[in-house]
């Protein structure tokens, strides 16, 4: 589904992403995992088209992606193959617009339904992600955090994309929140066969949403394979590091190396 | 806990914020004493109250707001502190590091300035003898090169530096008791445990108490003797680290517990909690939890729940859920 070649970006001299590559296949899911400045937001911007590779290819369902920024009908085109939803759900919602016109608007830019059929559409895709009808009626100021969640979530699915992006998607939800929004991406997955790309920081969340896992580190990726494995047997230190640096039962804080020099 | 006055007490704490209208309850009771060289974690989502009732220690509160119940200090009522006893105890005894370092410290200044004025403004200590005591410090904290750093602006440092900066200002004051406000919640996960580990460190050589507040209950576990769990504005759940995983009593502890993923964990669905957590200004009447408990019965509804013993610890819960191992342990 989607195939990803040497990707490499450049800003200046600093390298942020190098010679990256993986494969996801239908219906998949793939977390790559990193801390800061590991290269993994980048690599999702550039298959998203946000951000433009200084190298390398991306294939979506066997077609190349070409160079820059197609408009009308070819950027819909586009839209629908590859939808991403980002960790603040507040800055990519339109403040003024209630949710059930917000979905409504994506629903259209896709299909060319009117009237009922556009309300149904919209009420499916609301359903899905459990927005109920008094919420739909809402400006987002009123929801909570996990409730814009599931509206950008909405949006996004509106496209029927064939790759979903999350961005750090529940890096900024309360715990019990944290866990709706999991589950309810574990259902998408089921029902709709999206195949989703989950860019975490936090391995935890790994295990409950993807089948393979990739781990870079400074732009590079350092490590991949599927989950269980990859977080039960790390064979490469910088992973055995992050797995051993997650609280759990048991665990004590260490003194591991020296500061990272900055 | 020894006979005599606890470090830290705080009995019914009742936090008002002004609003528009009049002021509103953000913090309905909080009940927790520290021991000297103790260390308890304030665990809780957003709206739980846990910073508030951290900054209230301090009297760190926003203006108009209102502090109800006691609160003391070595015995001493910090509401009822002058001014220039609070400057002296802000000072010398009770230190604090945030989130976000970046928002506490004056960019344009360099680093070594910020932490030798913190001693020889608010302490009286002299310039080369704060200095000296700052090297220490910086040493203590992971800093090997701390000339360089001194001389560096806040600015120039990582995330993972600087926060290790605001401990080493929080330590050169030698306080007996550190505030700690999610400090590792803005930091990679490597980083933390470094920064943890350097605090539990630093903690255990000086016998220095602390509260430390934080969203996570595997780590506040990890680095605190107790834990406390705030709901809505109030604590609902107290007991000792290693009793979490088995003795907790109230459902809303063992649902965070239960909701949260890990990395052991295989690919099942994970037991969320229905709805949102609720801040202290929205709470029902009866348990603030009720309306997502599922062992809610009638009573729950109606009749506020307080916190009284069970099993390992103390649970504000009419229903607590009792393991046979808390009860054998208690």
């Amino acid at each position: 589904m989607l195939e990803v070649r040497n990707l490499r970006k450049t800003f200046g001299d600093f390298v942020a992403v190098d010679d990256v590559a993986f494969r996801l296949e239908v219906g998949g899911s793939l977390a790559v995992v990193g801390e800061s400045g590991s290269g993994k937001t980048t690599t999702a911007r550039m298959i998203a088209g946000l951000e433009q590779p200084t190298a390398g290819s991306i294939a979506v369902a066997g077609k190349e992606r070409g160079p820059g920024r197609p408009r009308g009908a070819g950027r819909r085109a586009r839209a629908r193959e590859i939808q991403m939803v980002f960790q603040d759900p507040y800055s990519s919602l339109d403040r003024r617009q209630r949710v059930r016109d917000a979905v409504a608007e994506a629903v259209r830019l896709h299909r060319p339904l009117r009237g009922p059929a556009l309300a149904a559409r919209v009420d499916e895709l609301l359903d899905l992600v459990g927005v109920d009808e008094r919420q739909a009626g809402s400006l987002p100021r009123a929801l909570s955090g996990g409730q814009r969640q599931r509206v950008a979530i909405a949006r996004a699915l509106a496209a029927e994309p064939q790759v979903l992006i999350l961005d750090e998607a529940v890096a900024a939800l309360d715990v019990s929140i944290q866990a709706q929004i999991l589950n309810l991406l574990a259902h998408i997955r089921t029902t709709t066969g999206t195949t989703l790309l989950f860019i975490t920081h936090d391995l935890g969340v790994v295990p409950h949403i993807c089948d393979e896992v990739l781990v870079m580190r400074s732009g590079q990726v350092v490590e991949s394979g599927p989950v269980p494995s990859v977080l039960r047997e790390p064979q490469h230190d910088y992973t055995r590091r992050l797995v051993a640096s997650v609280p759990k039962p048991g665990w004590k804080p260490r003194r591991r190396a020296q500061p990272p020099a900055a | 806990m020894s006979a005599a006055a606890p470090l830290l007490d705080i009995r019914g704490l009742r936090i008002d914020l002004p609003t528009g209208a009049g002021s509103a309850t953000a913090v309905h009771r909080v009940d927790l004493a520290l021991a000297a060289g103790e260390a308890a974690a304030l665990v809780g989502e957003s709206g739980s109250g846990k910073s508030l009732t951290a900054r209230s220690v301090l009297r760190l509160l926003p203006p108009g707001a209102e502090v109800h119940g006691e609160l003391r200090f070595a015995g001493e009522s910090v509401p009822g502190m002058s001014r220039t006893r609070l400057r002296e105890f802000r000072a010398g005894e009770v230190a604090m590091v945030f989130q976000d370092p970046r928002a506490h410290i004056n960019p344009a200044r360099s680093v070594g300035d910020f932490l030798v004025e913190g001693l020889t403004a608010a302490r009286g200590v002299p310039v080369r003898e704060a200095r000296r005591r700052v090297e220490a410090v910086l040493q203590e904290v992971g800093i090997p090169d701390a000339e360089r750093r001194m001389r560096q602006r806040p600015g120039e440092l990582s995330g993972g530096l600087l926060q290790r900066v605001m401990i080493a200002a929080a330590l050169a004051a030698e306080p007996k008791l550190l505030l700690a406000d999610e400090p590792t919640t803005a930091l990679d996960v490597t980083t933390q445990e470094e920064v943890m580990a350097i605090v539990t460190e630093a903690r255990e050589a000086r016998g220095l108490a602390m509260l430390f507040i934080t969203h996570d209950l595997e780590l506040a576990a990890a680095v605190c003797d107790r834990v406390v769990v705030m709901y809505a504005g109030s604590t609902v759940e107290e007991l000792p680290s290693g009793a979490l995983h088995h003795g907790a009593a109230h459902p809303y502890t063992r649902a965070l517990l239960a909701s949260r993923p890990s990395v052991g964990d295989t690919a099942s669905g994970l037991r969320a909690i229905a709805g949102r957590p609720l801040s202290g200004f929205e709470v029902p009447a009866g348990c603030s939890f009720a309306p997502r408990c599922p062992r809610a019965r009638d009573a729950c509804r109606t009749d506020t729940p307080l916190l009284r013993a069970a099993g390992t610890g103390t649970s504000a819960c009419h229903y607590p859920h009792i393991t046979e191992e808390a009860e054998q342990r208690a």
